[in-house]
């Protein structure tokens, strides 16, 4: 048998394999850090505690995982229908905008609960619309989806600059931001969840938005998989001319998809820009977007799989700003090269040892049979 | 300042930052026309930029520092090779990958080696690729429009300038009249076929990667050792994207290439000049528009409203020989 398709237990595909190559991904890192002159086992210790050690450590790894939920949801959510959206940072940054817009007009007139729905709605319409011309120009134009994602990240930041600067700027202040929400326009953080467990949320800013992104992970599960809009997502995925012929609609479900992908990946914006900030500010998403293709390649586009992938990267994010500030030689561009190879590994590279895997379990098996 | 300085002003710098897109287009040219997307172009070039800094810092010639430059961007395209040819994985999250890579490591070990927050140290410029004053420059200069062209358009860039206009031929040459050419937009077309014919589909995709990390060495040094005389965090800044962008609105085609990537270094230059002027009838136009504009004229191509942009048929996927 072709060793590229032979068929492996399930928990090797889905546990083994991401753990290796995420191994992998640390020892090289661990070489790096070795090599500027520092300890790494020093440094991996520091990075666990640093992210899980402590009530805070968690809340900010969680605040941090929050956003790669939404955005590997983004990716996935398009992947299943064929579609391979790496427009999910610009997605968000705009989604950031109809977010603000929502806190901005609300704030000092509602409670936050009620601004909440609006700003999701809001978050999520602004993000969708980033995804829609690029999803039209995919179904009907046949435009690489891409390339114009791509294309429209870098037109994004360009708009949302501009309009910080130029339109939401309050008059007189420096910084390229919007005037800080009202309690209206703040999603309260997550003390009770920590205090459950006996612990104190401290100033993580683990926020509402993180059960919205929970209860987002189900929603996009029971699409996919339960409904039969789901259904010819998928089929489209496997197979364009097959669901064409199968009589589905091939440019309304790819936009539809699309506007969904983009949709999450703005309602992102809900847990920096409502969460933690308060405001709408300059390059917010930071990169979280790009992020999100790893965890969903990770996860295997599944959502419980992003859910353990999103938490992964959160805890790389999290434990780097610690190790970051317990050992000043190595800086935060280290957690950014880091999740290049996480990236690498975890994503491009994630059939390495598949071969070598196939091998030993296909002995196995074959000793059992005997 | 007369209108004669400000084009031929205005010219020069067109040229100048349109070097490091040419190379950057023309490597992504041949990773993309054998059929392997080319997102890490960025990376590339930044990882090569520190490079040849680095070797330029140490050895004092601006020769090594290139070779050096080359060096590691191909290296970066080795490992996008292995990922995408060899491994079968995903060309687009390989890119995305190496960026990151190359965003984080330059600065972790310029940190580590030079303790100036990721630069590099300043160059002397016998280290450097410095401007070559061609013979009567400086007479022509007072010589009305074309003296002046001459003096500061054709004469006075670095050798890199020239390097890239010699170039563009050379890639057509390479692309529509050899041999190789001839199989490298075959392989992006129609692998298949290519293996049919009992030519390795691998060896010709490893090669055309291997010439694109090359080509991307020489843009990357540009811009640290050409342009400047030091590494800066970040300092591609981006270009490795419009040079994508510049590649896909020439549809592929080396010599278009060329003049995608001097509109769009045009562009670039444009919005440096009209920062804080405003323009007649319109009035002050932002920089962000002209920043946004090389991505919105690329995909108004891609729609389909000038001409038809048509990627390379076998572009993204992976090659298996059998099933």
């Amino acid at each position: 048998m072709n060793a590229a398709n032979a068929p492996l237990p399930g928990w090797v595909t889905f546990f083994l394999m991401p753990l290796l190559n995420l191994g992998t991904a640390l020892l090289i890192s661990g070489f790096v850090i070795w090599m500027i002159g520092q300890n790494p086992f020093e440094a991996l210790s520091v990075l666990l505690n640093g992210a899980l050690g402590s009530g805070m450590g968690i809340g900010f790894t969680l605040f941090y995982a929050t956003n790669f939920i939404f955005t590997g949801l983004s990716v996935a959510m398009a992947y299943h229908a064929g579609l391979f959206n790496i427009g999910s940072e610009g997605q968000a940054y705009v989604g950031g905008l109809g977010c603000a817009l929502v806190a901005l007009a609300l704030d000092q007139y509602v409670p936050w609960y009620v601004t909440m729905p609006f700003a999701i709605l809001g978050a999520a319409i602004f993000g969708a619309a980033w995804a829609f011309i690029p999803a039209w120009l995919q179904a009907k134009r046949g435009s690489h989806i891409v390339i114009t994602t791509i294309m429209f990240n870098f037109i994004g930041a360009a708009l949302m600059v501009y309009l910080l600067v130029h339109v939401l700027k309050p008059a007189g202040a420096m910084s390229p931001e919007t005037r800080g929400f009202a309690a209206g326009g703040q999603l309260p953080n997550l003390d009770w969840l920590m205090a459950m467990f006996g612990s104190r949320l401290g100033p993580a800013p683990l926020n509402v938005s993180f059960i919205i992104g929970l209860v987002m992970c189900f929603a996009v599960w029971f699409l996919i998989w339960r409904t039969k809009f789901g259904y010819s997502v998928r089929a489209l995925g496997m197979s364009k001319t097959a669901a064409t012929y199968a009589g589905i609609p091939y440019a309304r479900t790819v936009i539809i998809t699309m506007l969904m992908s983009g949709g999450l990946a703005g309602m992102m914006a809900l847990n920096v820009v409502m969460g933690s900030a308060d405001r709408l500010q300059v390059e917010f998403v930071g990169g979280a977007g790009f992020v999100g293709i790893a965890v969903s390649l990770m996860g295997r586009n599944h959502p419980l799989g992003i859910l353990m992938a999103a938490i992964l990267f959160g805890i790389l994010y999290q434990g780097g700003a610690q190790l970051s500030f317990m050992m000043p030689q190595i800086t935060r561009d280290m957690i950014v090269m880091i999740q290049g190879l996480v990236i690498l590994f975890a994503g491009a590279l994630e059939f390495l040892y598949r071969p070598a895997l196939v091998r030993i379990f296909s002995r196995r098996q074959s000793l059992a049979e005997a | 300042m007369h209108t004669v300085d400000i084009i031929v002003g205005m010219l020069g710098s067109t040229i100048r930052l349109s070097i490091p897109l040419i190379f950057t287009a023309l490597a992504g040219l041949f990773s993309e026309r054998s059929g392997i997307f080319d997102i890490g172009l960025e990376g590339k070039m930044l990882a090569s930029a520190f490079a040849s800094a680095v070797v330029a810092y140490y050895t004092g010639s601006p020769w090594l520092g290139l070779l050096g430059g080359i060096g590691v961007s191909i290296i970066f395209s080795l490992v996008h090779g292995y990922a995408s040819i060899t491994a079968r994985g995903n060309q687009i999250v390989s890119g995305v990958a190496l960026n990151f890579v190359a965003a984080g490591l330059t600065v972790v070990l310029g940190n580590a080696w030079f303790r100036q927050g990721g630069r590099t140290p300043q160059l002397a410029n016998s280290a450097r690729f410095t401007e070559i004053e061609f013979p009567g420059a400086d007479a022509a200069r007072e010589m009305g429009f074309f003296g002046k062209f001459y003096a500061e358009v054709i004469s006075g860039q670095n050798i890199l300038v020239y390097l890239a206009f010699i170039t563009v031929p050379i890639v057509w040459w390479v692309v529509y009249k050899t041999r190789f050419g001839l199989r490298l937009r075959a392989v992006g077309e129609n692998p298949g076929a290519v293996d049919t014919a009992g030519i390795s589909v691998i060896w010709l995709r490893y090669r055309a990667i291997i010439i694109a990390g090359f080509l991307c060495g020489f843009s990357g040094t540009y811009l640290a050792i050409a342009q400047s005389a030091s590494f800066i965090n970040n300092m591609s800044a981006g270009k490795g994207y419009i040079a994508l962008a510049a590649l896909i609105f020439a549809k592929w085609k080396p010599i278009p290439v060329m003049f995608a990537c001097l509109l769009f270094g045009f562009l670039d230059a444009f919005s440096n000049f009209m920062q804080g002027k405003s323009m007649p009838l319109v009035g002050e136009v932002p920089v962000q528009f002209f920043q946004a504009l090389p991505y919105i004229l690329t995909c108004v191509l891609l729609a389909g409203f000038i001409g038809t942009a048509r990627p390379p048929k076998a572009g993204g996927i992976p090659y298996t020989k059998e099933r």
